[in-house]
C-alpha cells in the first residue's frame, strides 16, 4: 500500500471511531440526569466556539480580515429577525464584497 | 406508511432542505480539498476515498497539508485526529436519539459533521432523522465536490474569494442565535467562545475546541 492509501484509511478509522462511538456504544439508552445536562449545554459551546475559531481565527493565529465583516453582517441581520438563510447569504456576500474591494 | 415511518421522513426532509442551500458552500470547499489534495500529490482514487470515508473537512485539509509540507505519516494523523477529537463528545450528545442497530447507528454517525450536528437542534433537542436528512445532502455536496475538483482543478472558483468561509460561522452565528436570549446558555457561550479564541494561539488546532466544550460541564452546577 502507498503511503497515500495508508494516510486515508488510518484517519477514515480514526474518524468513523470518533464519530461512532456514542452513538454505538450509548445508543438509543437515556442517560444519567447529569450528563444529560452536561450535553445540553455542548451545542451553545460548540456553537460559540466553532464561530470564534472560524470568524477571527486561520491556521493558529488571530486574524482579523473579510469573514469579521461578513458575519458581523449576519449578526445585524439575525438581530432584525431576517431568516437564517439571508443571514448566511449576507454573510458571504458582504464578506466577498470587502475582498474584492481589498479592504 | 404508518405514522412513525411519516414523522420520520418528514424529519429527514426537514433536514435535507434546511442543509440544502448549505450544500453549495460544502461542494465548493469540497472542490479546495480535492484541488489541494491533488497538488499534495495524494492520487485521485485515495483523495475521493477519503472524502467518502472521513467526510470532516477540517481534518482532511490538515492531513493533506501536513503530508504535503512533509510532515510524515504520524503527524497528518495526529492533526486529524485532534481536529476530530470534537466528534466524541458531539456523538455522545446524539447517542440518545439514536435509531435502529449498531451497525446503522455507527454509519449514521458518519454523516454528523458540525454543520449537520448544529441543524439537527430542534426546540425538542437533538433530532436523529434531521441529522440524517442534512448530514446526508452535505455528505453528497462533499463528495461532489471533491469529484469536481478533480476532475477540473483550479478552474472552478475560490470559495474564500465569493465569501463562503463567512458563510459557516455565520451559520453557526445563526443556530447559536436562541441560546443568547437565556442567561445560562448565553454564559456557557461566552465563556466558550472566548477559550477558544485565547486557545487557539497556543494550541494545536482541534484542542481548543475540545478546551471550549469542556464548558458544558457547568451544567452539573444547579442542573435540574
Amino acid at each position: 500500500m502507498t503511503t497515500a492509501w495508508v494516510l486515508v484509511v488510518i484517519v477514515g478509522v480514526v474518524t468513523v471511531a470518533l464519530k461512532g462511538a456514542g452513538p454505538l456504544l450509548l445508543g438509543g439508552r437515556s442517560l444519567p440526569a447529569p450528563v444529560e445536562s452536561v450535553l445540553a449545554l455542548l451545542a451553545p459551546a460548540m456553537l460559540a466556539a466553532l464561530l470564534v475559531i472560524q470568524t477571527v481565527t486561520s491556521e493558529g493565529a488571530v486574524v482579523l480580515d473579510a469573514r469579521l465583516a461578513g458575519v458581523g453582517a449576519a449578526a445585524v441581520a439575525l438581530a432584525l429577525r431576517a431568516p437564517l438563510v439571508v443571514a448566511v447569504l449576507l454573510a458571504a456576500v458582504v464578506a466577498a464584497a470587502v475582498r474584492a474591494l481589498g479592504m | 406508511m404508518d405514522r412513525i415511518a411519516t414523522s420520520r421522513a418528514r424529519r429527514w426532509q426537514g433536514g435535507a432542505r434546511t442543509a440544502a442551500p448549505l450544500g453549495i458552500a460544502v461542494a465548493l470547499f469540497g472542490v479546495a480539498f480535492g484541488v489541494l489534495a491533488q497538488e499534495a500529490g495524494l492520487g485521485p482514487l485515495p483523495t475521493l476515498a477519503m472524502s467518502l470515508t472521513t467526510f470532516a473537512g477540517s481534518a482532511q485539509l490538515a492531513a493533506v497539508a501536513v503530508v504535503d509540507a512533509g510532515g510524515g505519516l504520524a503527524a497528518a494523523v495526529g492533526a486529524a485526529a485532534l481536529l476530530n477529537s470534537r466528534y466524541l463528545p458531539m456523538g455522545i450528545a446524539v447517542a440518545p436519539v439514536a435509531e435502529g442497530g449498531p451497525l446503522a447507528r455507527v454509519l449514521g454517525a458518519q454523516l454528523m459533521i458540525d454543520e449537520s450536528w448544529a441543524l439537527a437542534h430542534t426546540r425538542e433537542g437533538l433530532d436523529w432523522w434531521r441529522l440524517l436528512g442534512a448530514g446526508g445532502v452535505l455528505y453528497l455536496a462533499w463528495a461532489l465536490g471533491t469529484a469536481a475538483g478533480l476532475l477540473a482543478g483550479q478552474a472552478l472558483a475560490d470559495p474564500a474569494a465569493l465569501g463562503l468561509d463567512a458563510a459557516f460561522p455565520a451559520l453557526f452565528l445563526g443556530l447559536l442565535w436562541p441560546w443568547l436570549r437565556r442567561r445560562r446558555t448565553a454564559v456557557v457561550a461566552a465563556l466558550a467562545g472566548g477559550i477558544a479564541l485565547v486557545l487557539t494561539p497556543v494550541l494545536p488546532e482541534g484542542l481548543p475546541l475540545l478546551a471550549a466544550a469542556t464548558v458544558a460541564l457547568l451544567g452539573l452546577r444547579g442542573a435540574r
